[in-house]
């Protein structure tokens, strides 16, 4: 078996597990937000943060924020195996990437928690 | 009839280059690309190229034909329009002309023990199959190894020492199917890494090329359902 540290999850099926998981959240909070701006008549600041002010709204947003670095994290470590062949600029690339991520996740979490 | 054929000889030549042929097809002849190679070896015996059945059964003669992957042998060259471009299978070493290394191509196959494995006691005379058990080996059995799937594969091209390929997944999944093997659980634990199946990304090129008209796609997306209800 090809060993794969950098890899998010033990397995090659853990990882194809959470990208596929992680598309279909947010493919559905895209739409459930598309369904509030195009339900919502004269839609302005109020109204907006009105809707992330329910607590439903507020996890689903944050766990979609989470799914959606683990998403990038996963595409982009498939990324940089395929194309960055020498080790150090893809070690490089995959420590940014990790970087991205977490500061995604927290900044998000912040954004949101604050609303 | 002008051909362009992918010429590197390793021993003299610097770098590969490609050269001009021209061929007099007769008339209402509908020869294959293979014949006309042939025709035009008689004329530079230094043309290389592997070959053996003519007949699309061995998978000698795969090259890479106006950019797609196929058998020669079973190209007609009334397809290729007024100009057939041929080089040799892509992403793998060049030994000379169109002759490749498939080394790497035969490890990968080699991964996936392409043989049937039998813990039970052996039968007294042989270990049947219904027929239903016999027909979901078809589609994966008929595949001659030409690499023409697995050269047509990026991400064979990018890992092919990690990502077993089209052509050894089929196979993967030809034992895998196999209502005589045992060894299925070993065999799944062996392909889940975040290479050898799951490196493919589903774009079809091994699909579009195969010569035998086969579905490494479709076999690739059973061995991931197959993890999946092993891993949930």
């Amino acid at each position: 078996m090809v060993t794969a540290v950098t890899s998010l999850g033990r397995s090659g099926l853990h990882d194809w597990f959470i990208q596929r998981l992680s598309a279909v959240v947010m493919a559905v909070f895209a739409i459930y937000i598309g369904w509030f701006v195009a339900t919502t008549p004269d839609l302005q600041y109020p109204q907006w943060v009105a809707f992330f002010q329910q607590w439903l709204v507020k996890a689903f947003a944050v766990v979609t924020v989470i799914l959606m670095s683990l998403h990038i994290w996963v595409g982009m470590w498939i990324v940089s195996t395929d194309y960055l062949k020498p080790t150090g600029i893809r070690m490089v690339f995959q420590g940014a990437l990790i970087l991205y991520c977490l500061v995604i996740i927290v900044w998000g979490i912040q954004i949101l928690w604050s609303v | 009839m002008k051909f362009s054929i992918y010429r590197y000889n390793p021993e003299t030549d610097s770098r590969p280059s490609m050269q001009e042929y021209e061929l007099d097809i007769p008339a209402g002849s509908d020869m294959m690309l293979l014949e006309a190679l042939m025709l035009l070896k008689d004329k530079d015996p230094t043309l290389t190229f592997r070959r053996a059945c003519r007949e699309g059964i061995c998978g000698s003669d795969g090259m890479n034909i106006n950019g797609k992957n196929g058998l020669a042998c079973v190209t007609p060259v009334s397809e290729l329009g007024k100009k057939a471009v041929i080089r040799p299978l892509p992403g793998l070493p060049v030994v000379r002309d169109l002759v490749v290394d498939m080394t790497q191509f035969y490890r990968q196959y080699e991964k996936v023990k392409p043989y049937l494995q039998n813990r039970n006691e052996p039968p007294a005379r042989e270990r049947l199959q219904s027929p239903e058990e016999r027909a979901k080996l078809d589609g994966l059995y008929e595949c001659i190894l030409c690499a023409c799937c697995s050269t047509s594969c990026p991400s064979f091209w990018w890992n092919p020492d990690k990502f077993v390929g089209p052509a050894g997944l089929l196979q993967a999944y030809r034992f895998l199917a196999d209502s005589r093997d045992t060894e299925t659980e070993q065999r799944l634990s062996d392909l889940d890494d975040a290479y050898s199946v799951f490196r493919c990304r589903g774009i079809m090129n091994c699909v579009s090329v195969c010569p035998k008209g086969l579905n490494p796609t479709k076999a690739i997306g059973h061995i991931r359902s197959m993890l999946l209800a092993k891993g949930v």
